[in-house]
C-alpha cells in the first residue's frame, strides 16, 4: 500500500471510527443508567466457584513426590548452592565463601574488561566496592549467586528455542504467543503452583527466576536470526554450507549482538524477580528488603534496593559493551595483556583464600546506615509536608474519576459491558481486535471473577492514561535533548530494576491503603519503560525532517505536534502497549496497599489453602485482560498506520 | 596504551599487597560446632513477634547447645509445606490453622504438635487511641453505626470503612459486617504494613480508622490501640464461618515441628519442646528489633542476660 494514499484513508476515516466510538460509549452510559445492579456477577471476598473449589481440591494430584520434579529441584538446588559456596557462603569448613571479596571483584573486573572494555571494568569493581561499603556483601553475593544460576539455566533453553523459532515461521508463531502469555503473568501467579512442583528454597526461587528471565532471551535470539540479511545466507548456500554450517558460520555470528542483548535483558528480568522469589525463601537482597518493610523500615530497605540497582546497572553495561565488542580474534598484544590479568585474578584470589582481609569485606555498613538514615528523613518530610495535600488529591481523583467509571464498569450487567467491548474493538481493531475480544471477555467470565476484574479494569486504565500522558512529555523531552536524556537514564533504570515493595510504604503514608495508591506505584513501575521508547522514536526522527520543519519557520510546538511525534508514532504505539502492560504487571503489588480486587484475589491464593484456586483464577484473569488489551492496542495501532511489515511490531521484547 | 597501564597498575597492587600480608584465614577457625546438636532449619514468619521467638530460640540454640540455625523467612501457610520436604523444621508460633494440621499432621504424618509458646493470641477490631478518648462509647459495638459516617473513605462506596490486613489472616469479617447489620465495607489493606501505617498516621494526624488488628504485636509499645467489643466469644459460635455473630476466640499459639526434627534426638528438639514464655517477653525483644533497630541476636542476648533463669528451664538445668 502506498503511503499517501493511506494517509489519505486515515484522514478520512478517522473521525469517522472515533465517532462511532463516541456514540457507543453514549450508549453504554445511558443503558447503565437504566440497567445497573442487574447482572453484576459480583463475588464476595471470601467467596468461591465450584470451579476455584475444583482447582483447591486438585492442587495436590500433579505436585507431591513427583521423581522427575524432585531430581530437577535437587540438580537446581546443587547448582545455586555450588556457587554460593564459591562466592557468598561459608564453606567447605571454613569461616569464608571459596573466593573472598578481593578475588570476585578481581574477577568481575577481569571478565568486564575481557569481555567489554576498560571502562566498564573500572565501573565494575566502584560498583561492587560500593555494594561491600553499604554492608551488604554478603546479600549481595547470594542475590548474584541465584541470578547467575537462573540466567546461565534460562539461557541453555531460551537460545535453542530462540534459534529454533528463528528457523522455523511456525515455531515463530507459536513460540510468541506463549511467551506473551508469559509475560503477561504476574509473578505472584506461578509462584503457588511452582511449590508445588518444587517445594520452598533456593531451588524452587531460581526456578520461578528462570521462567520470568527466559523470554526475552527467545525472542531477542530468534529477531536476531531472522533479521540477518538473506543474501548472506544465500552466498553460503551457493558455496555448499550445509544447514549446521549456515548456522554456526553465518546465522549465529552474525546475530550475536542482537543476541547480546537478549541475555542482558533477561539478566535484568531476573534481578527484579529476586525481592518477589524472597516469598519462597531466595536467599540475598530481597530477604533484606522484605524485612526492612515488616518493621516498615523504608530506609532499610531503599539501601538493599540500592543495592539491586547497582548490580542491575554493572551487569547492564558490562554486558551492553560485551554486544558491542566486534566479533575478532585478539591481537598479540591483547592476548599478552589478558593473560598478565589473569595471573593478577589468580594472585587476588589466593589473597582472598588467605587473609581475613581479602576474605571478608571490611567494612561495617557505616555508609548503607547512613543512606538508611537520609532517606527515612527524606521521606518522612515528604509524608509531613505533602500528608494533608495527598489524600485530598487522592480523593479528589478517587471520587471524581476512578469511582464513576468503575462504578460503570461493575455497575453494568457483565453482558453488555461484553458487548460494549466487543463493538469498540470491531470498530478500532477490526476482526483481529474483535476475536480475542469475544474470547478473552468469554473466559472472563468462566473465571467467577468477572466483577473483580472489571475493579482492576477501571484502575489499569486509569494508571496508563497517566502513564501515557506523562511517558510522552518526558519522553519528547528526553528525546529532543540529549542532556536531559544523560539525566534523567539512571533515574529511569532505577524506577524500572528498584524492587516495587520499597516504594509501597512511602506511598502508603502519603495516600493510605487505597487504589489510588496502587495507580500511583503502577505510574512510577511503568513511565520509566513508556519514557525509554518515547525518546528512543523521537530520536530516530531523521534530522532532516526536523531541520525542513524549523527551517519554514515552525515553533517548537509545531515540530512537535506536526513533524516529531506523527514520524515517531509507531513507537509511541510500542510506548502505549508496553505501558499498559507494565501496568497490569503491578496489580498484584497494587493488592497489598489496599487495590483489592485481581491483585488481592492472586496474593490470597498464594498464602490461603482454601482460596488457592480462586487465586489461580484470578491470575488467570488478569493474563486475559492483558492479552485483551495487548490485542486490542495492537490491532487499533496497526489499523491506524500505514502497514510496514509485521515483524517490527514483534520488537516488544527489545525493550524490556 | 590505557589498557597496558590499567594492567600494570593491578599488578603493582597486587605486589604491594603481597607484601604487607595480615591475618590468615587459617587462624580464624569458626567456633566448634556442637556435634551432637547439628543444624536445623527455622521458619521465620512475617510478623515482628515471630521473629522475637526466633530471635531468642536461635540464639540459645547457638550459644548454649552449638547449633546451627538456618532461618528461613517464609510466609505461614506456605512454611507448612516445608514439613515434608525437609526445608523446615521448626516452626514457632502457629496461629491455629486446623485445616492445615490435618493435613500435615492426622494425613501426611510429616510434622508434629510441640507444646504452647505461652503466648496469648488475639483478634479483633481497633482504634487509634484519641478515639477512643474522644468517642468513649465507640468501644461497644453497637455503637458502630453511629459513628459509621465518620469511618467513610474514598474506597468505601458510602458506608463505613473497616480495613482488613494481609490475605494470610484468620478473618470472618465479611460475615460479622453482615451478621451484625453493620453499616460498613470491609475493604483489603493487603499486608501488614499497611495496617501499621494506616494506624501510625491516623493516630498521627488524628484520622478515623476502624480496623483489624491483633496481639501480640509490636506496634502497640508505639501505639496503644483500643479494642472494639463484640459480641462476647462463646465455644462454637463460630462453627459455621457464614453464620459468625461473635468475637474471635482466645488463640493459644503453639509450635509445631517436623516429624524428622522430633524423632532425631537432638537437644535442639528439647530446647523447642521447653520454649515458653509471656506476651510481655516476647514484646520486649520485638521492640528492640522493629523500634530500638537492634539485630535479631543483639536483641535476644539482651535479653537472655535479663532472663538467665527462664533460659534455664529452657534448657533443663
Amino acid at each position: 500500500m502506498a503511503a499517501i494514499t493511506s494517509d489519505a484513508e486515515i484522514e478520512v476515516r478517522r473521525p469517522r471510527r472515533s465517532v462511532v466510538a463516541g456514540v457507543l460509549l453514549v450508549v453504554w452510559v445511558a443503558a447503565y443508567f437504566l440497567l445497573r445492579g442487574i447482572d453484576t456477577l459480583a463475588l464476595g471476598g471470601q467467596d468461591t466457584t465450584a470451579l476455584h473449589r475444583w482447582l483447591t481440591e486438585h492442587r495436590d494430584d500433579v505436585g507431591q513426590g513427583n521423581v522427575l520434579f524432585d531430581a530437577i529441584r535437587i540438580a537446581v538446588g546443587n547448582f545455586v548452592v555450588l556457587l554460593q559456596d564459591l562466592i557468598s557462603q561459608p564453606s567447605f569448613d571454613r569461616p569464608v565463601p571459596v573466593i573472598g571479596w578481593l578475588g570476585v571483584v578481581a574477577l568481575a573486573a577481569y571478565g568486564a574488561w575481557a569481555f567489554g572494555n576498560w571502562k566498564v571494568a573500572v565501573l565494575t569493581a566502584a560498583g561492587f566496592g560500593f555494594i561491600g561499603m553499604q554492608g551488604l556483601w554478603q546479600e549481595s553475593m547470594d542475590t548474584l549467586s541465584l541470578t547467575i544460576a537462573a540466567v546461565l539455566l534460562s539461557l541453555l533453553v531460551a537460545i535453542p528455542l530462540g534459534i529454533w523459532a528463528g528457523l522455523s515461521d511456525r515455531a515463530f508463531k507459536v513460540a510468541t504467543l506463549v511467551l506473551d502469555l508469559m509475560q503477561t503473568l504476574p509473578t505472584f501467579v506461578y509462584l503457588a503452583p511452582l511449590t508445588l512442583f518444587f517445594a520452598i528454597g533456593p531451588a524452587a526461587a531460581t526456578i520461578a527466576t528462570l521462567i520470568y528471565a527466559a523470554p526475552p532471551a527467545v525472542r531477542l535470539t530468534a529477531h536476531a536470526i531472522r533479521s540477518v540479511p538473506p543474501a548472506s545466507v544465500e552466498a553460503a548456500r551457493s558455496l555448499g554450507s550445509t544447514h549446521g554450517q549456515t548456522l554456526t558460520k553465518v546465522l549465529l555470528p552474525m546475530s550475536r549482538s542482537t543476541v547480546v542483548v537478549g541475555i542482558n535483558q533477561t539478566i535484568m528480568a531476573a534481578l527484579s524477580m529476586v525481592t518477589v522469589a524472597a516469598l519462597i525463601d531466595a536467599p540475598g537482597l530481597g530477604q533484606t528488603v522484605l524485612k526492612a518493610l515488616r518493621t516498615l523500615d523504608v530506609g532499610v530497605a531503599f539501601n538493599a534496593g540500592l543495592a539491586i540497582v547497582v548490580l542491575a546497572i554493572v551487569l547492564d553495561r558490562v554486558t551492553t559493551a560485551a554486544g558491542d565488542r566486534p566479533w575478532r580474534t585478539a591481537n598479540l598484544r591483547r592476548r599478552i595483556l589478558l593473560g598478565a590479568g589473569a595471573v593478577g585474578v589468580l594472585v587476588a584470589i589466593w589473597f582472598s583464600r588467605t587473609y581475613v582481609w581479602a576474605a571478608e569485606f571490611p567494612a561495617d555498613g557505616t555508609l548503607g546506615a547512613r543512606i538508611a538514615t537520609i532517606t527515612s528523613s527524606v521521606t518522612n518530610w515528604v509524608q509531613d509536608v505533602f500528608g494533608g495535600f495527598t489524600y485530598g488529591l487522592r480523593d479528589a481523583v478517587t471520587n471524581g474519576l476512578l469511582n464513576p467509571f468503575e462504578a460503570l464498569l461493575t455497575g453494568s450487567p457483565w453482558w453488555l459491558v461484553t458487548a460494549v467491548v466487543v463493538a469498540l474493538a470491531a470498530v478500532l481493531g477490526g476482526w483481529r481486535a474483535t476475536v480475542p475480544a469475544v474470547v478473552c471477555t468469554g473466559l472472563l467470565v468462566a473465571t467467577g471473577l468477572w466483577a473483580d476484574s472489571m475493579v482492576t479494569l477501571a484502575s489499569t486504565l486509569l494508571a496508563t492514561v497517566v502513564v501515557v500522558a506523562v511517558g510522552i512529555a518526558l519522553g519528547v523531552w528526553a528525546g529532543r535533548n540529549h542532556r536531559v536524556d544523560v539525566w534523567i537514564r539512571p533515574l529511569l533504570d532505577a524506577g524500572q530494576t528498584m524492587p516495587p515493595f520499597v516504594y509501597l510504604v512511602p506511598f502508603l503514608a502519603l495516600f493510605g491503603s487505597s487504589r489510588f495508591t496502587a495507580i500511583a506505584a503502577a505510574v512510577v513501575f511503568a513511565v520509566p519503560v513508556t519514557t525509554k521508547i518515547v525518546a528512543d522514536g523521537i530520536k530516530a526522527v531523521p534530522v532532516a525532517t526536523v531541520e525542513a520543519a524549523n527551517s519554514v519557520g515552525s515553533s517548537s510546538w509545531q515540530v512537535i505536534s506536526k513533524v516529531q511525534l506523527p514520524v515517531a508514532r509507531r513507537a509511541i504505539t510500542l510506548a502505549v502497549n508496553q505501558g499498559l502492560i507494565y501496568v497490569l504487571s503491578m496489580v498484584v503489588c497494587g493488592g497489598l496497599v489496599g487495590a483489592g480486587a485481581l491483585g488481592y484475589d492472586v496474593s490470597a491464593g498464594f498464602v490461603q489453602n482454601e482460596l488457592y484456586g480462586k487465586g489461580l483464577a484470578a491470575g488467570l484473569a488478569i493474563v486475559l485482560l492483558g492479552v485483551l488489551l495487548d490485542r486490542v492496542t495492537q490491532a487499533a495501532a496497526r489499523r491506524t498506520q500505514n502497514y510496514q511489515g509485521s515483524n517490527r511490531n514483534r520488537s516488544r521484547g527489545d525493550k524490556r | 596504551m590505557k589498557r597496558l597501564r590499567y594492567a600494570g597498575v593491578l599488578t603493582a597492587v597486587a605486589l604491594a599487597v603481597a607484601g604487607c600480608g595480615g591475618q590468615k584465614i587459617a587462624d580464624d577457625k569458626p567456633a566448634a560446632a556442637g556435634k551432637d546438636c547439628g543444624t536445623f532449619n527455622l521458619t521465620v514468619s512475617p510478623w515482628v513477634g515471630y521473629e522475637a521467638n526466633a530471635a531468642v530460640v536461635s540464639y540459645v540454640a547457638t550459644k548454649e547447645l552449638g547449633c546451627k540455625v538456618v532461618k528461613k523467612n517464609l510466609a505461614e501457610q506456605v512454611a507448612w509445606q516445608g514439613f515434608a520436604t525437609g526445608e523446615v523444621d521448626v516452626n514457632l508460633e502457629n496461629w491455629g490453622h486446623e485445616d492445615l494440621k490435618k493435613k500435615y499432621i492426622t494425613e501426611d504424618k510429616v510434622a508434629v504438635e510441640a507444646g504452647s509458646t505461652g503466648v496469648a493470641g488475639v483478634i479483633g477490631w481497633y482504634v487509634p487511641p484519641w478515639m477512643a478518648a474522644k468517642y468513649p462509647d465507640i468501644t461497644d459495638w453497637k455503637n458502630l453505626n453511629k459513628y459509621a459516617a465518620l469511618f467513610k473513605t474514598s474506597e468505601s462506596g458510602g458506608k463505613g470503612q473497616l480495613l482488613d490486613g494481609d490475605p494470610s489472616y484468620v478473618t470472618n469479617d465479611e460475615a460479622l459486617v453482615k451478621n451484625l447489620a453493620l453499616n460498613y465495607k470491609v475493604v483489603q489493606s493487603g499486608s501488614e504494613t499497611a495496617l501499621i501505617q494506616s494506624f501510625r498516621d491516623a493516630e498521627k494526624n488524628k484520622r478515623p480508622l476502624l480496623a483489624y488488628f491483633y496481639e501480640p504485636q509490636w506496634f502497640f509499645n508505639e501505639v496503644k490501640l483500643v479494642k472494639i467489643n463484640l459480641p462476647k466469644w462463646t465455644p462454637g459460635c463460630d462453627a459455621v464461618p457464614a453464620k459468625v455473630a461473635c468475637d474471635y476466640p482466645p488463640y493459644d499459639l503453639d509450635k509445631i515441628v517436623s516429624k524428622k526434627f522430633a524423632d532425631s534426638g537432638s537437644p535442639a528438639y528439647d530446647l523447642v519442646k521447653r520454649f515458653k514464655w509471656t506476651n510481655e517477653d516476647q514484646n520486649t525483644i520485638a521492640r528492640m528489633i522493629a523500634v530500638d533497630k537492634l539485630t535479631p541476636d543483639q536483641a535476644a542476648e539482651k535479653w537472655v542476660k535479663d532472663n538467665q533463669p527462664k533460659v534455664n528451664t529452657w534448657l533443663g538445668r
